[in-house]
């Protein structure tokens, strides 16, 4: 089989990193090609080389054997080289059609554009991806996997044949998983060569061929993957074994209760649910997308009004209407996407450590006693081995693990009693995944109540004491931490109409 | 993928707008402005003999003085990622205002400037919770209050101007000079003393106090703030008020100079404030900013205003050098960001 990308000794250098070091990659056409490592290990840099985004320093890239420059994007997709990227570049008030073309429409004269060619071709491709998706259909009625879908279609537009993917499951459930993992397979049979890029370790057993891994910007090893264990994977990308052991579920039954919800309604989101939390507790949430996991924790948190229901903290009923009446109370959240709604990425670490409890360091002037504040910034940078320059970073500069613990340092200067953590290793490499998991479990040691709410059932599964399972905005089960996954999926599955 | 372009940037932390010294940081910005206003003194100077003169410096230190005070406050606004359209026509309606209270009623000098700084607080608050309560965007709700101040002000005033004759030492607020008193040959007028006043107060508010670290907070992400359990509502109106009295000090100055109250000023002098914010490097999507960037913004201005008035340019011509200003300062820190970011 001819190389359908070789990349050689590929060198980059920014200033004061190594980012690439003499990296080589191939990809075959009709192969699924993994390329793995934690973040900062060179994976998204050598994409955006491949693509025409940075310049490399050194190395050569050939494709279909005949060594080519990529000055630009444009170059690289004229090429047949196509990436998805993580975040989605879509137009949403565009429809389906209009987003697959853009850029490229049909043309009538005077500059019109052939809305009835627009829609046949992007009917045409997608249907060659089994996609029933009306081209007229606007963007924005579709679901993030609906999406994605025409997000490949886009890239097929320009006949690609090489597809980079970039975390194309984070935000898909696993049917839409499914989908996409059917498409890839027709895309495959099509002689596409794919590249992708994933923090998940199933996936990666399940549907590539060979995995490369990255680490600290060199080339690893490149393995084939239905042979490769994943321990031995995960142990390539950190340089070390993990054990990935359940921690003991600690006897609970003389603990005092930290939160009880009762009845909590939203309409159309949440129906009737109760649960109640001790405090020591990692109480895990289950569910697949959309089953109300995230409008729970924002209706306890206050960041969302809820219609009925009562929120009861350290036995005591707590009016909660505002974030500040719950941080009030001892609750902490941290979001799923804490770039949007837990960080002030433009302020340093030290603010943003302060951010829940600067009143507490304020003079009656108003003014903000600082070595106070950094002494305790230094301190949790410390204790958390945030790693960062120093306490005046910003924490935009910092990697996505690093920032998450910028946030839960956040919610331990508050001293909150209960901690509500939502997706809390979404977006953070492996290695950092390990420390979070650490965290969260010294956390319940302390006595603090927590809450993970997680789409991957291995993590619920090795944090969680209980684990509450939601399905369309109900609480469909409790379940003690060593229940099965399938047990698990059963909860999440069952609609209404088939509760017992 | 961020993670990884961000490791090449790490060492670069001083660059950061949010914290700093007394005048914040952002060092760099501010010293493209500063080197821009540092030419254009040399340039006029070299033009003309005109220009770099003690009478001359004083007249241009005494122009920034009322643009000055209204961009620091309006600073403070566009840092939170909004803007207020009204600082203009609220300056007038300060000052009207403190024109009923001194020389209709005939109240002492002291319960003027009260009264100046306190309606601008109102009407700052105003503005505020329209913003932060009523969620209406901040373009259109001082927009709104542009309009209604400036009907205000020439309602309350029958169109007519209101003049401070009986009220001794006012015209001394801005074109006297204490400096003068203890240094005659370097008579600073009183205008510019506030101003620098103004500008001292509100760089230790930003750089020091809790209202400037959510100002700052605000800008940078609205949404994390308040999950973070912050009244962000309360705060963002204090910020807007606190904008508003700083106006009234402005309108202290501008009818001092005066000796009257114009009810039909105002309009226009917000957009001169903003340019003066956009001059100084603030950012205007918030989050970014400082208070001694505006300062020498807001003295570009005056020098440019000044130093063509001085070679006969006609005014005409100066709006457009004005014009052209603004958009390369704003381009020049543009391409500093692109090498930076």
């Amino acid at each position: 089989m001819t190389d359908l990308i070789r990349m050689e000794a590929i060198e980059k250098r920014f200033p004061g990193v190594h980012a690439l070091k003499s990296v080589s990659f191939d990809l075959r056409a009709g192969e699924v090609h993994a390329l793995m490592g934690e973040n900062g290990a060179g994976k998204s840099t050598l994409m955006k080389v491949l693509s025409g985004v940075y310049q490399p320093d050194g190395g050569r890239i050939l494709v279909d054997g005949a060594e080519v420059s990529l000055p630009n994007p444009a170059t690289a997709q004229g090429l047949g080289i196509g990436i998805i990227h993580q975040e989605l570049a879509l137009m949403r008030d565009l429809t389906v059609g209009q987003n697959i073309w853009i850029g490229r429409e049909p043309r009538l004269s005077f500059g019109r554009i052939n809305e009835t060619k627009l829609n046949a071709d992007a009917a045409e491709i997608l249907s060659r991806l089994n996609l029933n998706i009306d081209p007229r259909t606007p963007m924005s009625s579709l679901s993030i996997a609906g999406q994605q879908m025409v997000e490949i279609a886009k890239a097929l537009s320009y006949r690609s044949r090489v597809l980079i993917m970039d975390e194309p499951t984070a935000a898909l459930n696993d049917a839409e998983i499914e989908e996409l993992f059917r498409i890839i397979a027709a895309l495959k049979a099509d002689g596409v060569g794919l590249i992708y890029i994933s923090h998940k370790m199933d996936e990666i057993k399940r549907i590539s061929d060979r995995v490369t891994v990255m680490r600290d910007g060199a080339w690893v090893d490149t393995v084939p993957a239905s042979e490769t264990p994943i321990s031995k994977i995960i142990s390539m990308m950190v340089g070390r074994e993990l054990t990935e052991e359940k921690s003991a579920i600690p006897d609970l039954s003389a603990a005092e209760t930290a939160l009880e919800v009762r009845g909590l309604w939203r309409k159309r989101e949440l129906r009737d649910i109760s649960f109640s939390l001790k405090k020591g507790e990692i109480l895990g949430f289950a569910g697949l997308m959309g089953a109300g996991r995230t409008e729970l924790a924002r209706a306890i948190f206050g960041a969302e009004p809820c219609d009925k229901g009562e929120i009861l903290v350290n036995g005591r009923a707590t009016r909660i209407r505002t974030p500040s009446d719950a941080v009030r109370a001892g609750i902490g959240y941290l979001s799923e996407d804490r770039k949007q709604f837990g960080l002030a990425l433009t302020m340093d670490v030290r603010a943003n450590i302060a951010m829940a409890s600067l009143s507490r360091f304020a003079s009656p002037l108003g003014t903000i006693n600082e070595p106070e504040l950094g002494r305790i910034a230094e301190g949790y940078i410390g204790q958390l081995s945030i790693r960062t320059p120093g306490d005046a970073q910003e924490v935009r500069l910092l990697s996505g693990g690093n920032q998450q613990k910028v946030v839960i340092a956040k919610w331990l200067l508050r001293d909150c009693d209960i901690l509500i953590f939502d997706e809390p290793t979404r977006g953070i490499d492996v290695g950092a995944k390990a420390e979070i998991y650490r965290l969260l479990n010294e956390l319940a040691a302390t006595g603090k109540a927590v809450i993970v709410i997680s789409s991957e059932l291995p993590e619920v599964l090795r944090l969680a004491h209980r684990i509450a399972v939601m399905c369309e905005g109900r609480l469909t089960g409790i379940l003690p931490g060593t229940a099965s996954q399938e047990e698990i999926m059963k909860l999440a599955t069952r609609r209404e109409g088939m509760a017992a | 993928m961020s993670s990884e372009t961000s490791q090449q940037t790490k060492p670069a932390a001083a660059e950061n707008g949010a914290k700093g010294g007394i005048l914040g940081g952002g060092a760099q910005q501010k010293l493209l402005a500063f080197a821009s206003l540092i030419v254009l003194v040399i340039v006029f100077s070299w033009m003309t003999d005109k220009f770099f003169r003690v009478d001359n410096i004083l007249s241009i230190l005494q122009a920034t003085s009322v643009n000055g005070v209204l961009a620091i406050g309006v600073t403070l606004i566009i840092i939170t990622g909004g803007i207020d359209l009204s600082i203009g026509t609220m300056m007038t309606f300060c000052a009207v205002i403190t024109g009923v209270v001194l020389t209709w009623l005939g109240a002492p000098l002291i319960l003027g400037v009260a009264t100046a700084i306190a309606t601008g607080a109102v009407c700052g608050l105003i503005s505020g919770t329209l913003v932060a309560r009523a969620k209406i965007p901040p373009f259109i709700a001082t927009l709104g209050m542009m309009l209604i101040l400036k009907g205000l002000s020439l309602i309350v005033t029958g169109t007519k101007p209101i003049y401070f004759n009986d009220t001794p030492g006012y015209t001394d607020i801005s074109t006297g000079s204490l400096v003068g008193k203890i240094i005659p040959a370097f008579p600073l007028p009183n205008g510019v003393l506030v101003l620098f006043l103004v500008a001292a107060v509100v760089a230790w508010i930003l750089g020091r106090t809790v209202l400037g670290r959510y100002t700052f907070a605000l800008g940078s992400n609205e949404e994390a703030v308040r999950l973070s359990g912050v009244n962000t509502d309360r705060w963002k109106i204090a910020i807007y008020a606190l904008a508003g009295g700083i106006c009234g000090i402005a309108g202290l100055l501008i009818s001092s100079r005066l000796n009257s109250a114009q009810p039909a000023l105002g309009l226009g002098y917000e957009l001169e404030a903003i340019a003066a914010v956009v001059i100084g490097g603030t950012s205007l999507s918030g989050g970014r900013g400082t208070v001694l960037g505006t300062l020498i913004g807001a003295l570009i201005m005056a020098v440019l205003t000044n130093g063509l008035r001085v070679l006969s340019v006609a005014p005409e011509w100066q709006t457009v050098v004005t014009g052209a200003i603004i958009i390369v300062a704003v381009y020049a820190d543009q391409l500093r960001r692109r090498k930076t970011a």
